[in-house]
């Protein structure tokens, strides 16, 4: 049984299913990566394992226990933690305040969560008291991220993190997540970039339509001749 | 089904002024009839905005005040010794207050460069202090022109009539303007806007006194229909009264009165008819498209701002057409009069109550709310003389809540308008096909 | 230089004393409105009828107060009553907001719908406020009248014109500030301040986070029962209580939250003191003041006052106006638009 795992999971926004029978699964210290191509249902998928959309069938279990009915906030709670695609930072707080509203629901002390996530983004240091909304995309993107390593979660979910950022900042944010992800937290991403973020994982499931169409090791996939003429462009 | 409740409502309706008619008497009945035939008018104008448009309008009572202007201003005779005392002045003001926009706005076209924001400021404050210099001693000379009597421009002397589609005209004219500043912005800054605008007609009306009178009133004005004591000295309409037996001075004054409300009635019925029109045209189909998914009517094309801006104007003008019938019947113009409670927030319960986006059950509502308005009076004088009745006589809380029962009426329109948007925002008779909306 | 002096002191007794005390009362009314405003995301008809309702609970209690011989003189009464009347409006707003728009924030109906529920809270409030003390103008203040008497500031200065603050503008200005640095040392550094501003920054991200969307609105309400009820007893204080005037001053304070940018509590206060002062100084009469300052022969005629007095509603509104068509967002960058 892995870490975290939603199992054959069936469902959508109400309407028809966007999700048929999709399996998502990660370990501790791992990097698991969602790829596909646009409207696979990748990001419905993430958010389903958050608990964001109703599953008809399937359930979510995590370390063990069974969170199908929990919502996000009591699955943050839990030990999850999620980064938003867009709007992922309070604008107008600075980097400082975003990352204490990330720790909110903590009530014991924070501050050596803040300097590791400090130690993990030093340019977010140097910024503290700088209104979020005034920084760089990647630096924002850094933000979101150290907002949710806050509340010292066990998983980290990711949606689309290097949307819209140059790619040498989204090498740098790769390399950052990797370091996030040798502290033992289990993360879980979506990705635009397939073929570099296929690289860093350690597993990667392709989808198509809502269904697992391959699922192995990130390396696997990126030597899979199909995988690679259709999904990686050759 | 719907139809047969539709009509029961209204039978309903007519029944409870039909009580009031023997109860009180037939005289009070007409008057709540008539006031009903307006706020009905008006709640049909408050439709086409908000029903139609999801437009929130809370300047109704300015508009309802220019409506009332214009029955001083086309219906009184004009009166020469203030014209010739100032009538060139405020003409002379007039024109240099459009050359100040004319400039102003042609500056802030062509104009570029850093000069550009001094110089209209520049053109305005010039303006403003040239026109000042040509419209004070103006007003001054008008209003020392027998200011016990006109003090005042006066009007055309033209039929009163006519004041009913001038007043639409010139609410038309400032919802105009308004709509250019504040559609297209957040909902509620058109809110916040009228709500100024209606601050500052009122403000003008009460306070310029060369105009009409400001709060000395303008009284006597015109009427549509013959005057009691004329009736009353015809024969023919001695001769009716013997017919059916009735006392000539009492039915002159119900005669008066019906023929009011045949007149009003006539003017409901067009602009429902003309509304009902509008509503079932493609361009009412747009209008409500455009209510329901704003996005999707931008994205194929819609002007929403210019479309929103056509149904603001409409939906005023319609007010300012009620707001000319009300002062007509009340046969004078008092500004001191206009207030907001009474006219823009009242006829906001009449729409939701009667129904938001149907025309009938905005008339409904106009009449139904009016209604109780008026009947809410005497009912909580009532009902507190009944609470207190186990006081002594004279004790100072059974005075003061005697006193003040007539204000319950306020608490009793929130909280009905509060219950219809909570437990039935479709209000009394829904809108026809018109798919749930959240409010 | 004398005659310069003298323009200035007369400046400072009409223009700028009742400028300052005008623009706190303001600026405490619009910081409300932009509060809820930023939390609730909708215009609140009824807080003009809010502060009416506080400062009539003040008025009871001060009524009360002085009946049983209590007094804080040479302070007013009323601000021994103000605590009162803020718990009294706190409890009606949460009662409000229980009764209603708890409802609607729950269906997330759209933001116009909030506007008319406040419009039916508006009526409601006016109602009762009209039930109980009725709608006529209302004195309640007592103690001192006067910090600086026109008389003593002559004789102190030698000068022909004098220099008058009442008590009622120095305790506005004082409460204003101390409010004012209150809240702000609330939102920018209490946790729970901190939690308001995030989700007025970002709702979805603030619940991400774990922040209760109720206890937010609760606070957002109590601190804006409390500047309403401030705002509203120092209004009545230096000027005079009449339900009806209350409703009115909706207009120059909404036109104080526009000009600052909706949502934006800094620029509430900004906008208080620019609405305030540009209705005083425009409806001020400078005949007085220019013939200090001009050559005997020059001496102006008329009044020389740009607008009447009965206008100073036209003055929020072409302020409103022109923010609108210049800079919709308000001088320091507000919410939404």
């Amino acid at each position: 049984m892995s870490f975290l795992i939603g199992e054959n999971m069936t469902g959508g926004y109400g309407g028809a299913d966007i999700l048929h029978d999709c399996t998502i699964a990660v370990e501790k210290g791992e990097i698991a990566v969602i790829v596909g191509p646009n409207g696979a249902g990748k990001s419905t998928a993430m958010k389903a394992v958050f608990g964001m959309l109703a599953l008809r069938e399937g359930r979510v279990m995590l370390d063990g226990q069974d969170i199908t009915g929990l919502t996000p906030q009591d699955r943050v709670k839990a030990g999850m933690g999620f980064v938003p695609q867009n709007n992922n930072v309070f604008t107008s707080m600075t980097v400082q305040e975003n990352l204490e509203m990330g720790a909110y629901i903590r009530e014991d002390d924070f501050s050596d969560t803040m300097e590791q996530v400090f130690h993990l983004f030093p340019i977010l240091k140097e910024k503290r008291r700088q209104p979020a909304g005034e920084l760089s995309g990647g630096q924002r993107q850094q933000v979101a991220v150290g907002r949710a390593l806050m509340t010292k979660p066990k998983v980290l979910m990711l949606d689309e993190p290097t949307a819209g950022v140059s790619p040498i900042v989204m090498d740098e944010l790769f390399d950052r997540i990797i370091e996030v992800a040798r502290t033992g937290i289990a993360i879980l991403m979506v990705e635009q970039n397939a073929r570099q973020a296929l690289n860093i994982a350690d597993k990667g499931y392709v989808l198509v339509q809502g269904r697992n169409r391959f699922t192995d090791t990130g390396e696997a996939l990126l030597a899979n001749p199909e995988v690679r003429k259709s999904f990686l462009g050759g | 089904m719907t139809m047969n409740r539709n009509v029961l409502l209204f039978a309903g309706m007519f029944a409870l002024i039909a009580f009031v008619g023997f109860a009180q008497s037939w005289s009070v009945a007409l008057t709540i009839l008539n006031f009903c035939l307006i706020s009905a008018i008006m709640a049909l104008g408050v439709n086409i905005q908000w029903g139609y448009a999801g437009l929130f309008n809370v300047g109704i009572v300015g508009f309802t005040a220019l409506g009332g202007l214009a029955a001083v201003l086309v219906s009184k005779p004009p009166v020469p010794e203030a014209w010739a005392a100032g009538g060139t002045g405020i003409g002379l003001s007039i024109v240099s207050l459009g050359v100040t926009i004319a400039a102003a706005t042609i500056a802030s076209r062509r104009m570029t460069g850093r000069w550009r924001k001094p110089v209209i400021l520049l053109i305005v404050v010039a303006g403003f202090f040239i026109t000042r210099a040509i419209f004070d001693p103006a007003v001054q000379a008008i209003e020392a022109v027998d200011p016990a009597k006109t003090g005042y421009l006066g009007g055309l002397g033209l039929p009163i009539v006519l004041a009913w589609p001038v007043g639409g005209l010139l609410a038309a004219g400032v919802a105009w303007v308004i709509g250019k500043i504040a559609l297209g912005l957040r909902s509620d800054y058109l809110a916040i806007a009228t709500l100024g605008i209606a601050e500052i007609i009122i403000a003008v009306l009460k306070n310029e006194d060369w105009l009409a009178r400001g709060v000395k009133n303008v009284s006597g004005l015109d009427r549509p229909v013959p005057r009691e004591i004329n009736l009353q000295q015809s024969d023919w309409f001695i001769a009716l009264a013997g017919k059916i037996g009735a006392d000539p001075v009492s039915f002159s004054s119900i005669f008066v009165k019906l023929s009011y409300a045949g007149l009003f009635a006539v003017v409901l019925l067009v602009i429902l008819w003309l509304s009902e029109k509008a509503l079932h045209s493609p361009w009412g189909r747009m209008m409500r498209a455009i209510r329901d998914n704003r996005d999707a009517a931008e994205a194929m094309g819609k002007d929403v701002t210019k479309r929103h801006l056509q149904v603001f104007i409409l939906g005023s003008a319609v007010v300012g057409i009620a707001g000319a019938m009300m002062t007509t019947m009340d046969g004078q113009f008092t500004p001191g009069t206009y207030n907001p409670l009474r006219y823009t927030f009242l006829i906001w319960v009449m729409v939701i109550v009667g129904g938001s986006g149907n025309n009938w059950g905005a008339v409904l509502g106009g009449f139904l709310i009016w209604f109780v308005w008026v009947e809410a009076e005497p009912a909580a004088s009532w009902l507190m003389n009944l609470v207190t009745s186990g006081m002594y006589e004279g004790s100072a809380l059974r005075e003061h809540l005697v006193k003040s029962a007539p204000h319950m009426r306020l608490i009793v329109m929130g909280v009905i308008l509060l219950l219809v948007l909570r437990f039935s925002p479709r209000g009394l008779i829904p809108e026809k096909g018109g798919r749930e909306r959240p409010t | 230089m004398e005659d310069l002096l003298n323009a200035v002191v007369l400046l400072g007794n009409y223009v700028i004393v009742p400028g300052l005390a005008y623009g706190s009362q303001l600026a405490l009314g619009a910081l409300g409105v932009t509060l809820v405003f930023g939390i609730l995301r909708f215009s609140n008809f009824a807080h003009g009828d809010t502060m009416a309702f506080g400062t009539m609970v003040v008025i009871l209690f001060t009524w009360w107060f002085q009946s049983m011989g209590i007094s804080i003189d040479p302070l007013p009464t009323a601000l021994l009553a103000l605590p009162f009347g803020i718990l009294a409006t706190i409890g009606m707003l949460l009662a409000t907001d229980r009764l209603v728009y708890k409802f609607y924030r729950k269906q997330r109906s759209p933001s116009i719908v909030f506007v008319m529920a406040s419009v039916g809270v508006m009526f409601v409030m006016n109602g009762i406020v009209r039930f109980v003390i009725g709608p006529n103008d209302q004195r309640f203040a007592d103690g001192q009248r006067f910090i600086l008497k026109a008389r003593e500031f002559k004789e102190a200065t030698g000068l022909s014109e004098g220099l008058t603050i009442k008590v009622s503008q120095g305790l506005t200005l004082g409460i204003a500030v101390i409010v004012v640095g209150l809240l702000f040392w609330f939102l920018q550094k209490s946790r729970t301040g901190k939690a308001m501003r995030a989700y007025s920054d970002n709702e979805d991200l603030a619940l991400l986070s774990g922040i209760s969307p109720e206890k937010v609105v609760m606070i957002t309400w109590i601190i804006a029962a409390a500047l309403a009820t401030i705002a509203g007893t120092l209004y009545g204080l230096d000027k005079s209580f009449k339900p009806f005037t209350y409703f009115q001053l909706l207009l120059p304070i909404f036109a104080a939250a526009i000009v600052g940018g909706l949502g934006n509590p800094l620029g509430a206060i900004a906008g208080g003191f620019v609405v305030a002062f540009s209705e005083v100084t425009i409806t001020y009469a400078y005949k007085k003041f220019l013939k200090y300052l001009m050559p005997e022969n020059l001496e102006p005629e008329g009044l020389v006052q740009l607008l009447s007095t009965d206008y100073k509603f036209a003055v929020s509104f072409v302020i409103l106006v022109l923010v609108l068509l210049i800079r919709p967002t308000g001088i320091f960058k507000g919410k939404v638009l």
